[in-house]
């Protein structure tokens, strides 16, 4: 199958192994990997301060337009998925770009929704012998529904051990603007998720959202304790 | 920045840096997160009495008219008087007009969020009426000065040893701070401003359009005492409390339960028709019901987040918000906090004035998770977001708008994005002499957390390298 990953703005600026994790994945699972040249974020910035002119839907009409010939898009972001296969349909409800919306939805894919739902494939072959905990992603957990794929992946890596923290489904408190416009209740929210997954006393924090784990990883560095961020994307690729 | 979103940016910044505060509310919502799932699941279906409970209240809201017009022929019918107030001024001058027609001097109430609403303490006391809150809950925040910290929990932000010292301070009564012996203390002031009080005031949880009830759920008894005792009764609620059927009670007084405190059904639910019956051995002489619009009629207007009106008040929502948990109910300068009062205060309010609420939320969801009558909350939030920004509905920032434009300008064309990348690798050069300082335009970031360096290599510029790939 040809993969056309859509590689989100902060991954390709501020974690790019990520999504070069996601292309060696794909290519020794014997599918063919295309990027086609074109916008590198899915406008979700703007959407989610409640921009919803023309400032804001130029970026998803050309992010649409530029993929809708795709078999299957994979988005390496829970976040970036759910704003092109759930929100786009709002943003464009009632003008010309709806039936375009509804064509476009069904052909994106969320990281390890597409491995484990579309592709049917749990077991990758990777190697990990690490403990780890998983981070759900709220817009991964709660607009896609993805709270078993990324757990059927790690079940099937060699030597993990995943253990679950009592936070796992609370948000980290990155948010987007919130992050800044709000930061110190994002800060907060922070020190819940590191303290949870700090009592798991595992080596790393999984998820399949870049940006939870810059926030994540940012709080934990700055107070200095003992947390290692990964997207499932790196993790899976290991052997 | 309105003043209520400065004072609210301002009260979350000491509040979330409250670890003595945020460590109880977290012990408190721990607690009840369990006791709440093991009674949900005594249903056999959840989800599916979600889903009933949503398709009710909507059926309720939808028809509003025809459900308030048989709910008050027939309390009339029964010799109830009825009045109607659009405005929350409107309702406190029904009330008071009823305590004069009665020379009334002692009031007492059962919990009512809606009297919380329309400030009726305020002007109760302004006019020179004593009113006590019967609610333990609510009757340590008056003694306090405070106004109720969560829907449901009025008091849970407080310890024993706060409670013991009001109550030390204003009934000068408090021999220890054991709960129970400082409940039989509020018990005692509270029996006797019972026979004193010449008018009871409560609010009610849901108004059954088919028999013309008011239905009440409560825990203390203190509702029954102050609808029993005073001969004067009066009944204030929100329009949006009605239930078609009442049958409906079998699905929302349990719903009610489970989600508002982990309870199987409060201890007291009881059923208000009328004022006393000539065959009736008690009740109130006199019994009044104040419906209450106060704006709700605009959010029925919009039919986007006209779910919003099927809200019980649980105060579920509020209990899994993990900002409320950070931030306290007082906080949001509200009557109704946690995620609902965000979607609700600016409708009820001002958009502009309350949007920043609609904006403290990382869109999480676990709101819209929890909600038992399924309104989409965290959705309407970004619907806020965007009735406050759209040139029509709202006032957009010139500045957010440009900034907004020239990203997505940058984003949409490969080339410029390229270079945008080197820029700001270059530009990252200098960030590091003023990170976390002042001089810092991403101190609000960097002042608590680290920031990632621009990768050496882009994926894409790591992709176009990989040339073989295409």
């Amino acid at each position: 199958m040809t993969v056309t990953l859509f590689v989100p703005c902060f991954v390709d600026l501020l974690f790019p192994q990520v999504a070069i994790s996601a292309v060696r994945l794909f290519e020794r699972l014997g599918h063919r990997v295309v990027v086609p040249e074109g916008p590198a974020c899915c406008g979700q910035p703007a959407f989610n301060t409640g921009y919803w002119g023309n400032e804001c839907r130029d970026l998803p009409l050309q992010v649409m337009q530029t993929l809708r010939e795709a078999e299957a898009i994979v988005v390496l972001s829970g976040s970036c998925s759910a704003m092109m296969k759930v929100f786009y349909q709002e943003l464009f409800t009632k003008t010309e770009h709806a039936a375009l919306t509804r064509e476009f939805a069904p052909k994106v894919w969320e990281f390890s929704s597409f491995l484990v739902n579309k592709l049917g494939v749990t077991d990758v072959g990777a190697r990990f012998p690490h403990k780890v905990t998983f981070h759900d992603g709220c817009h991964g957990l709660r607009e896609l529904h993805n709270k078993r794929p990324p757990r059927e992946l790690l079940a099937k890596v060699q030597g993990l051990e995943l253990v679950e923290m009592g936070a796992a489904e609370i948000c980290c408190g990155f948010g987007g603007t919130f992050s800044v416009k709000f930061p110190a209740i994002s800060t907060a929210m922070a020190e819940v998720k590191c303290a949870s997954a700090l009592d798991t006393q595992a080596e790393y924090v999984v998820s399949c959202d870049s940006s939870c784990l810059m926030q994540i990883q940012g709080l934990a560095d700055r107070q200095r304790k003992p947390i290692k961020t990964l997207h499932l994307a790196e993790v899976l690729a290991q052997t | 920045m309105s003043a209520p979103a400065a004072q609210f940016k301002a009260d979350a910044k000491r509040m979330a840096a409250d670890l003595r505060h945020r460590a109880t509310i977290q012990t408190a919502m721990g607690k009840y997160e369990v006791v709440r799932d093991q009674r949900k699941r005594w249903f056999q279906d959840w989800e599916g009495a979600r889903t009933l409970a949503a398709r009710t209240k909507y059926e309720a809201v939808n028809g509003l008219d025809a459900h308030l017009t048989r709910f008050t022929q027939q309390l009339e019918a029964r010799g109830t008087k009825v009045h109607w107030a659009s405005t929350s001024a409107q309702a406190c001058v029904i009330i008071l007009d009823i305590l004069k027609a009665k020379n009334a001097k002692v009031v007492v109430k059962s919990k009512s969020m809606t009297s919380e609403e329309i400030h009726l303490n305020g002007a109760l006391e302004r006019a020179g009426v004593e009113v006590v809150e019967s609610d333990l809950g609510e009757f340590i925040v008056q003694l306090r000065g405070e106004p109720p910290y969560h829907l449901v929990f009025p008091a849970m932000h407080l310890t024993r040893d706060e409670i013991k010292d009001v109550f030390e301070k204003k009934l000068h009564d408090a021999p220890s701070n054991d709960p129970e012996e400082l409940t039989m203390v509020a018990r005692r002031q509270l029996r006797k401003k019972y026979i004193q009080a010449d008018v009871g005031i409560t609010g009610a949880n849901y108004a059954i359009a088919e028999t013309g009830m008011i239905s009440i759920t409560e825990n203390e008894g203190n509702a029954r005492l102050t609808a029993a005792l005073p001969k004067t009764m009066i009944t204030l609620l929100g329009i949006e409390k009605v239930l078609p059927r009442y049958e409906d009670l079998a699905l929302f007084l349990p719903m009610l339960a489970v989600m508002g405190t982990g309870q199987a059904l409060t201890c007291y639910n009881t059923m208000y028709g009328g004022p006393r019956q000539a065959d009736e051995a008690d009740g109130p002489e006199e019994f009044h019901v104040v419906l209450l619009d106060n704006r709700r009629t605009l959010v029925l207007a919009d039919v986007e987040q006209r779910d919003a009106l099927g809200c019980i008040r649980c105060g579920a929502c509020l209990n899994v918000c993990p900002v409320y948990r950070n931030v306290g109910g007082h906080t949001y300068g509200t009557v109704y906090g946690g995620p609902i009062g965000s979607v609700i205060t600016p409708h009820l309010r001002d958009l502009q004035d309350w949007k920043h609420l609609s904006y403290a939320s990382s869109l999480c969801g676990a709101c819209t998770e929890t909600c038992p009558v399924g309104i989409d909350i965290h959705h309407h939030l970004l619907r806020n977001r965007r009735n406050a920004s759209a040139p029509k509905t709202g006032k957009p920032s010139w500045t957010q708008r440009q900034l907004f434009k020239i990203y997505g300008a940058i984003a949409a064309r490969p080339r410029l994005w390229k270079l945008t990348t080197k820029l700001g690798r270059f530009a990252q050069v200098f960030h590091g002499p003023v990170k976390g300082g002042v001089l810092d335009p991403m101190r609000a970031w960097t002042k608590t957390r680290d920031l990632p360096p621009l990768a050496r290599q882009s994926f894409r510029e790591w992709w176009k390298e990989q040339g073989a790939h295409e």
